[in-house]
């Protein structure tokens, strides 16, 4: 067992450094992040004093070697425009990301994995084709546009929803819905195709031959044996939680991670890109791990290791 | 006389429109007494199984509803609210299937599994149901049922899983027990105990047993009565010792004769050139667990093998003996890690890149599954030029050489613009013979060829090989763990245990002098040995 975490453990920090070097190289070779912050009109001594303040004067080489040395002791360094440690303006806004997407997320599975399974035992039916093709509009749908439109009807013409900010469980309504809306498409169609290979299988002809109730065969037979597809999909579209926020926090003004991710990137601060990708990047390997860890809770052949 | 358990009477299962017949099953009518074995036998198609199905109420319900009447115990089946039959199964009537580790759910225990049927049908508290199953564990002789209750599907064997499947099927004891196939998956020993099983389970709880299977075998050791199905009809009915030995129907009297018999043949004499000379061959398999501990298997171990020119070798075993590892070995899609391969006169083993690439022309295989063997988006006459092709034929060449083998496995040359879904079962099987003599190897290996084939289908596809070899001279490498086969066609027959050669002979003289304990066993668990072996062997007939 200590193996097994060992490896897992290693793969986790290279992932994370590989991350980190790729964000460096970018960053630093796209443009001049003291021009971007200064202005093109700054004098150069005010220039050159920046670049001292911050190491920017050093070697590549040498500004890549002090980052890591930081990083690796937890330290992010502070934001090149309001001098604040990056570590505490970004987990100001996870809170509201977190939330934003556990709601979407609860709703897509809420709506997604049901109507998979629904469409699955009458496969071939009108309901069936019915939920397809909503799956299908779901993951079609871009969700900016979907965010605009809902705006559009909810907030200016019926005048029943906030269009933007948060604070009431009505500012949840619209975003969730926004972000969830792919997911909820995409966890359908899974469920869908996972619950039709396993419904052929003989230990549901066997659990149907020992009496066992359809409600019961569904629930304790076939979705479990179903659930491996559908973790992976959820754990897929995890970073599709984080891109997506990126777009609907943007159009519903939701003070999360994503804005503060394009407004960083928009801004040349460096040190914010890096501490925000950084900080996904973790969610992402996170994520990996719970799913990994949760294959093996559901399926006794991958915890043994046969 | 009194009532039959089970009578069934007219019974039609029709397919769904657009099918290659109006019904499954035809005007069916039987009747099966308490305590009694009927087999029903048929080769696929014949609707055995959807008879099964029906009866237990587990028709696919993508057909249309069966018609007729399925009496049981005085009740019409098809009539009962689904609610109430529901109730019927797993507590009066029972089923055991064909695959016995698929049929369990991977994600429980097996006892979690066989205690279900308790939960579901009495009232019994959760202690009393684990003493029930462990009791039912050591009925069905499982070893050490305290720890099999709390064991995981894929931690048991094959017959192991069709024990704890036979426990679940008579945890309430039932008077009628559908056994669909339940020992064609497993090796021939382990199938003599389960049948054992059954039958000491029927003379002890009276139990009726509908009896599902395709093999004329397991009939003379279990059945009382035969019915012979055939395309969803009835061809044949009776007592089985009358229909074994005086078939009436005409399809009876065929489908008796494909049945391979155990008939051991004598080597054929004026075999000279060897084509393949394997010597110290060894594969060692290590997996290493969760915790870290390695754990290794000798799937083959030190064996020396030699086949000659038009000869033809057996290799016989249990599953997990290793003659399917030896013969991957010996056309090296596994790396042996150990021994020397000389392939007609030339070093194989060792061979990289290119090297290897040419060489491979001399060494083909046919696998056991006809319909995963062939690419589905490839034409028959494309996946039998395509080896010629990389081999340096030209393209029309190899075309014309695709054509005449499609008409030399018997298919016809119209078949070559044709892909693999539009054939059945045995003309795939011939395209993939095409397809592995089209480089004109010198070696042919056959990987449980015909075993997933109808008996009838099996008996032409053993003459077609030998048809091919008499006219090319392939040494050609058998294996198959049904015995019948292999005594048939074989010049000598190599037995293998745990990844060793323990014994080889030629048929006539292993079957009738095994010197190996194990060899004996095997002979013994071959079923129907005791009816269906012809009492003279045949005398060699010697090869060109």
């Amino acid at each position: 067992m200590t193996r097994f975490w060992l490896i897992k453990f290693l793969r986790t920090v290279l992932t994370l450094w590989l991350v980190v070097t790729f964000t460096f190289i970018v960053l630093r070779t796209s443009g001049d992040p003291v021009v971007a912050l200064l202005g093109g009109d700054a004098m150069p001594d005010e220039i050159e004093q920046f670049r001292q303040q911050w190491g920017l004067d050093q070697p590549l080489f040498v500004q890549y070697l002090q980052y890591v040395a930081q990083m690796a002791t937890g330290q992010f360094g502070d934001s090149l425009r309001d001098h604040r440690p990056v570590i505490d303006i970004i987990f100001e806004r996870v809170p509201a990301t977190l939330s934003l997407g556990l709601a979407a997320y609860l709703m897509a599975a809420l709506i997604g994995i049901p109507a998979g399974i629904l469409a699955a035992l009458r496969r071939g039916s009108f309901i069936d084709r019915a939920i397809m093709a909503f799956a299908v509009f779901g993951f079609a749908l871009p969700n900016f546009f979907l965010g605009i439109l809902m705006i559009l009807f909810f907030s200016l013409i019926l005048q029943v929803l906030p269009s933007s900010g948060t604070g009431t469980i009505w500012h949840f309504i619209m975003p969730a819905i926004t972000l969830g809306t792919f997911t909820a498409g995409t966890l359908a169609r899974f469920t869908r195709s996972a619950m039709l290979e396993v419904l052929e299988k003989p230990y549901m002809r066997a659990a149907a031959a020992k009496g066992v109730p359809a409600i019961k065969r569904i629930l304790f037979h076939a979705l479990p044996n179903a659930a491996i597809p559908i973790v992976t999909i959820i754990g897929l579209n995890l970073g599709q939680l984080i891109a997506g926020a990126i777009v609907v926090e943007t159009v519903f003004a939701w003070p999360g991670v994503g804005r503060l991710l394009v407004t960083a990137v928009s801004q040349r601060d460096l040190a914010l890109v890096q501490g925000l990708v950084l900080v996904i990047a973790t969610t992402m390997v996170l994520a990996n791990l719970i799913v990994d860890l949760t294959y093996g809770l559901l399926d006794p052949r991958i915890r043994k290791g046969a | 006389m009194t009532a039959p358990l089970l009578d069934i009477r007219n019974l039609f299962v029709p397919l769904p429109a657009g099918a290659d017949r109006a019904y499954a099953v035809e005007d069916l009518s039987f009747s099966l007494a308490k305590g009694e074995i009927l087999c029903i036998v048929g080769e696929t198609g014949s609707g055995k199984s959807l008879t099964a199905m029906a009866t237990m109420g587990l028709l696919p319900p993508n057909l249309p509803r069966a018609s007729g009447q399925v009496s049981f115990e005085g009740t019409d089946l098809l009539t009962l609210p689904a609610s109430t039959r529901r109730k019927m199964a797993g507590s009066r009537l029972a089923m055991i299937f064909q695959e016995p580790i698929a049929a369990l759910n991977p994600i429980y225990t097996v006892g979690k599994q066989v205690s279900e049927t308790f939960k579901l049908h009495t009232d019994l508290r959760p202690d009393a149901i684990k003493a029930r199953v462990i009791d039912l564990f050591r009925e069905v002789r499982l070893p050490n049922p305290e720890e099999i209750f709390n064991a995981y599907p894929h931690q048991l064997s094959g017959g192991q899983c069709q024990r704890v499947m036979i426990a679940s099927a008579l945890a309430l004891d039932p008077s009628l027990l559908i056994a669909d196939e339940p020992t064609t998956a497993l090796d021939v020993t382990t199938q003599a105990q389960i049948l054992k099983l059954m039958l000491d389970l029927r003379e002890k709880h009276g139990t009726g047993i509908l009896f599902i299977t395709h093999d004329f075998g397991v009939v003379a050791e279990i059945a009382d009565r035969v019915a012979v199905m055939r395309q969803g009809r009835l061809v044949e009915i009776g007592p089985a010792a009358e229909v074994l030995a005086h078939p009436k129907a005409e399809y009876t009297q065929k489908l008796l004769a494909a049945v391979p018999k155990l008939e051991p043949r004598h080597a054929r004499s004026g075999l000279t050139e060897t084509v393949l000379k394997a010597s110290g061959v060894a594969k060692l398999f290590t997996s290493r667990t969760v915790l870290g501990t390695t754990r290794e298997v000798r799937a083959v171990d030190n064996v020396d093998l030699t086949i000659r020119r038009g000869e033809t070798v057996g290799l016989v075993g249990e599953s997990g003996s290793g003659k399917s590892t030896l013969a991957q070995c010996v056309i090296r899609l596994v790396e042996p890690d150990q021994g020397d391969l000389v392939i007609s006169g030339e070093t194989f083993s060792g061979l990289q890149g290119a090297a290897l690439r040419a060489a491979r022309q001399r060494v083909q295989i046919v696998f056991q599954d006809p319909y995963t063997a062939l690419d589905p988006r490839q034409t028959a006459g494309n996946a039998i030029a395509e080896g010629p092709i990389i081999h340096g034929l030209s393209r029309a060449k190899a075309k014309e050489r695709a054509l005449d083998l499609l008409e030399a496995v018997g298919l016809d040359r119209s078949a070559a613009a044709r892909f693999p879904h539009e054939f059945s079962g045995g003309q795939r099987q011939r395209i993939c013979i095409a397809r592995a003599l089209a480089v004109e190897p010198q070696l042919l290996i056959a990987d449980e060829s015909v075993s997933a084939l109808d008996v009838s289908v099996q008996a032409q596809i053993l003459d077609l090989l030998a048809e091919m070899q008499e006219r090319l001279q392939f040494g050609l490498l058998f294996i198959t763990h049904d015995l019948r086969v292999a005594s048939r066609i074989c010049d000598r027959i190599a037995v293998m245990r745990q990844g060793r050669i323990v014994e080889q002979e030629e048929p006539a003289e292993l079957f009738a002098h095994p010197r190996e304990n194990y060899t004996r066993e095997l002979l013994a668990a071959v079923p129907g040995s005791g009816r269906l072996i012809s009492p003279a062997s045949r005398t060699g007939n010697a090869g060109s």
